[in-house]
């Protein structure tokens, strides 16, 4: 759907960092840092659905509030539109906050149970002084119907809605001030199975109608298949591997993502291009005090002697893919069967 | 642990100086002028005068406060103005009284409140707990020096069992004179730990891990008083700490009633005879007092439960 | 721009605007101690509003040969130390609690929620240094607080409203600091955020609706505090000075004779805690109402 503007960079960011110290002792002096995210660096194209997937605490919704300052980052550049951000200009981010809308993971607690339906999608237009008060209602008018909701649920709260069509508010809402990007935090987690494919089917139509620009981020490897263009895996604050769809998914260089993508329920068992379950052992260590080396190596199942030593660059394997892994820059192969 | 102790003492230092500083400048700043206060509004210009420079009000007030602060530090709060009396040494016969007063009335508080509160949430929602319930809704709604009054009508008056007034002779006389405003204390007290140990067992009892006890088929006896009540008491305590401001005020307010002498009395007739060493003296004591405690209820606290003692 | 499935199912059962039925109001009004102790009160101030009207006689004016009298025909609840009619007395002095408590809680509810609010909001630095300045009010004891301020200035009412209302500043500031606290991690303000919502508005149409409940149950509580820290200041003699009514210095006048005729003590002193008691039980009422954590456990 995004060949034609495939070079159109939309976003791009520079070593991003979001380091939490850690204070103790009875001055609280600084002994070190949670280094929730570490040096991510990736761009997303205009129109395209990029995707951030890893385990819970591996920074990845820390990486997405970042983008538009939600949570202010230690360190790092983000470019928007070809414009760098600037995070100490409020009028600067606010400006880029606009194009950069939010759609949030848990339905119940991102809308304000105490507004309306109505005031809830207005607000972004009332903040933002888009238009007269008939101006305002058309547009919300037409929102509300966007999202494949009605005109009544306009004068509903939010406890009166179900948990999908609390996510088609929010929808409505990031909608509302035409965003270039839209930042989904696992939009779909919260719902039943069932629920989650018609909203993924909406994110659909809505990037199809309006050229939207998604950054995904969920941990859910099915839903990231069906929805993604491309793709960065994360693992302890830093990206493994990132590539289109099709590399990741058919053929993952990094262990880490084959282990993820080995734990994904397949459809058919018995099928052929099966992949063997790959059973990590141990939790991802903590991010306070990262393993030397590459973060991963304590778990992985085929390391070398070099992955104790060195965090490994990122190489590009072919010009849609690349990643940081010890075995892939000395050309060994990787099978982890 | 005792990094946690020092820390928490490094932060009682500055709180307990900003409350110095406000009761100065609160004394002081407000408009009026305390030699004029105290003199009376007859007093002549020279008598005010004469108090102003005595009482060190004519120095810029930067060096008063600072001078305040070092007196403070070695214990010299003045001498009163009525008595000629130095402060510290009335400070020092009154308060024992008083934390007498305080401490029997804890000691009743906690024989009273801690078992109705346990009744009324073992027993809720039955006539037991509603009983329980009024009467403490009615022992927090009544201000102690009424409750005093109503104390005195019955138990001195209407059936002269206790003395209304004074300190008694001898350590028994003493007990007996002490017994009568301790239980009025001690009952308002009671009131407040009544429903707060009840609020707070009834968190506790709702825990999943109290009904996987329950599912063990552990005997109800023990999975009340091994696991919710051990838990419940925790902030229990804390609350006794947290009320010991409460309790001074009453204690103020009880002493006067009783006619029994303590800072309560003290401070009181300070007021009156608008003896500011004296007041001043008294309301630095109680913030101090107040820190100490909190910050041992802190402690102790640590030493309880294990969730807040830092890593 | 159709909506997507759509099928002919036109039917609108609630095309007008409806107003919304508040749940807490509902859940309120089905506690009926809460409702009773609301309609008390409601007559409580009904009777300060109309006192002069309802006085059986001039509550200043002494009837030296009736002094003492016990309740009567013509006076219902006796007469006091000064020959004043007490019922009279006792009317007039529900103006002075009432005004008292209703304006000390305003002054420490717009200064103490609004602090609670900022520092509960923007954490940090800001939020150590209010909270460590309102911690060290907290420590005097707010009777103590009272007679300091109103021996430095004077015992007018106005004195003992900003007196006994800043000495509340901090029981406020805690509840609005801790709820807001609380939904600041709220998507829905982080929602507001990224849309560019100024700190004003997140504040007023964001937090304000959504915390005050919590408020509403401090500031009704604090009703009874303000009323028993006045009339406690009363009967130690530095509230509102005599000849004024009130029932603290009802009961102050009526305890030196309370052997002879403890009804002068005893008779202001019930109504003072009608009132103190009513406003606990609604406080009570209505944190039922708004908190639904305790709801589950009388379930």
């Amino acid at each position: 759907m995004a060949q034609n503007d495939m070079n159109n960079t939309l976003l791009k960011v520079k070593d991003l960092k979001k380091h939490y110290p850690i204070k103790k002792g009875i001055l609280g002096g600084e002994i070190g840092a949670i280094k929730a995210v570490d040096g991510v660096s990736f761009e997303v194209k205009r129109g395209e659905t990029f995707s951030i997937v890893g385990e819970s605490g591996c920074g990845k919704t820390t990486t997405g509030m970042c983008l538009n300052n939600l949570i202010e980052p230690t360190s790092g550049e983000i470019y928007f539109n070809d414009k760098q951000v600037s995070f100490r200009q409020k009028k600067d981010f606010q400006e880029v906050r606009k194009n950069m809308q939010v759609i949030f993971q848990d339905p119940y607690s991102s809308l304000n149970p105490k507004h309306s339906i109505q005031r809830i999608i207005s607000e972004p237009l009332v903040i933002n002084k888009m238009g007269t008060k008939s101006e305002i209602e058309d547009r919300v008018q037409s929102l509300i119907r966007l999202v494949g909701l009605d005109s009544y649920h306009l004068n509903r709260y939010p406890h009166e809605l179900s948990g999908g069509q609390k996510q088609r508010v929010g929808i409505a809402r990031a909608l509302a001030l035409n965003p270039d990007l839209i930042i989904c935090d696992e939009p779909v987690s919260a719902l039943d199975v069932s629920i989650q494919s018609q909203i993924l089917n909406l994110f659909e139509e809505l990037q199809e109608k309006f050229n939207l620009t998604y950054i995904f981020i969920s941990h859910d490897l099915s839903v990231v298949e069906h929805i993604s263009d491309r793709v960065a895996v994360m693992y302890l604050g830093k990206i493994v591997e990132q590539g289109t769809r099709e590399e990741i998914f058919n053929d993952p260089k990094h262990p880490y993502t084959q282990a993820l993508l080995s734990s994904v329920p397949v459809a058919k068992p018995k099928s052929k291009n099966n992949r063997t379950r790959i059973v990590l052992e141990g939790d991802p260590p903590s991010p306070q005090n990262p393993p030397s080396g590459c973060h991963f190596h304590e778990r992985c199942p085929v390391k070398i002697e070099a992955c104790k030593k060195a965090y490994p660059d990122m190489r590009e394997v072919n010009n849609l893919h690349k990643v940081a892994c010890h075995l892939v820059s000395e050309n060994l192969s990787i099978t982890t069967q | 642990m005792i990094k946690f102790i020092i820390r928490r003492l490094l932060i009682a230092i500055p709180t307990i100086l900003l409350t110095i500083t406000i009761i100065f400048f609160g004394l002081r700043i407000l408009p009026g002028d305390p030699a004029v206060a105290m003199l009376g509004p007859e007093a002549s210009p020279e008598a005010v005068e004469a108090l102003r420079e005595q009482m060190g009000l004519n120095e810029p007030l930067i060096q008063q406060y600072l001078a305040f602060l070092m007196d403070i530090v070695q214990g010299d709060f003045g001498d009163s103005l009525i008595s000629g009396q130095s402060v510290s040494t009335q400070l020092f016969t009154n308060f024992p009284n008083t934390l007498l007063l305080a401490f029997t009335s804890i000691f009743f508080g906690c024989l009273i409140g801690i078992p109705l509160g346990i009744v009324s949430a073992r027993k809720r929602d039955t006539v037991p707990d509603s009983s329980i319930r009024i009467v403490a809704l009615l022992g927090i709604s009544v201000p102690p020096f009424l409750f005093g009054i109503f104390m005195i009508l019955i138990f001195s008056l209407m059936f002269p069992i206790f003395p209304s007034m004074g300190t008694g002779e001898g350590f028994w006389g003493q007990l007996y004179h002490l017994l009568l405003p301790s239980i009025t204390l001690g009952l308002i007290l009671s009131a407040a730990l009544i429903r707060f140990t009840r609020s707070s067992m009834l968190d506790e009892i709702n825990r999943e891990y109290i009904r996987t006890a329950r599912a063990k088929g552990v005997p109800e006896k023990l999975v009340i008083y091994k696991h919710v009540l051990r838990n419940s008491l925790i902030p229990v305590v804390t609350m006794i700490g947290l009320y010991i401001t409460s309790l001074l005020s009453g204690a103020v307010l009880i002493e006067t009633i009783f006619t029994r002498p303590g800072l309560g009395t003290l401070a009181i007739d300070a007021i009156t005879n608008r003896d500011f060493p004296v007041l001043q003296g008294c309301l630095v004591l109680f913030t101090l007092v107040v820190q100490i405690v909190n910050l041992l209820v802190d402690i102790s606290y640590s030493f309880i439960d294990p969730k807040i003692r830092p890593s | 721009m159709e909506p997507t499935v759509k099928k002919a199912n036109y039917y609108f059962p609630e095309k007008e605007k409806r107003k919304r039925k508040s749940p807490e109001w509902e859940a309120f009004k089905k506690n009926k101690l809460g409702v009773a102790s609301l309609v008390i009160l409601i007559i409580f101030c009904l009777i300060a509003i109309f006192a002069p009207m309802l006085m059986p006689y001039d509550p200043l004016a002494q009837d030296m040969l009736n002094r003492l009298a016990g309740p009567s025909a013509d006076h219902w609840l006796g007469v006091d130390p000064n020959g004043r009619d007490i019922l009279s007395r006792i009317i007039l002095g529900s103006r002075t609690s009432l005004i008292v408590g209703f304006g000390a809680v305003l002054v420490s509810s717009l200064i103490g929620f609004g602090i609670g609010m900022i520092a509960g909001y923007k954490g940090g630095r800001l939020d150590d240094i209010v909270m460590r300045f309102l911690d060290s009010i907290m420590s005097i004891p707010l009777l103590l607080f009272g007679v300091m301020v109103v021996v430095a200035l004077n015992s007018s009412m106005l004195t003992l409203i900003i007196a006994i209302g800043i000495g509340l500043v901090p029981g406020c500031a805690r509840v609005a600091r801790g709820s807001t606290m609380e939904l600041k991690e709220k998507e829905f303000i982080k929602s507001a955020i990224s849309m560019g919502a100024s700190d004003i508005r997140i504040l007023l149409t964001h937090i304000l609706p959504n915390i005050t409940g919590a408020l509403l149950v401090i500031s009704t509580l604090h009703m009874t505090t303000v009323i028993m820290v006045e009339a406690s200041l009363s009967f130690l003699g530095v509230g509102i000075q005599p000849p004024t009514p009130t029932w603290g210095n009802m009961i102050q006048d009526g305890f030196n004779f309370v052997r002879d005729q403890p009804g002068i003590a005893i008779y202001p002193g019930i109504a003072l805690i009608i009132v103190s008691v009513s406003f606990n039980v609604l406080g009570d009422a209505i944190r039922d109402a708004v908190d639904p954590h305790i709801k589950k456990q009388r379930n």
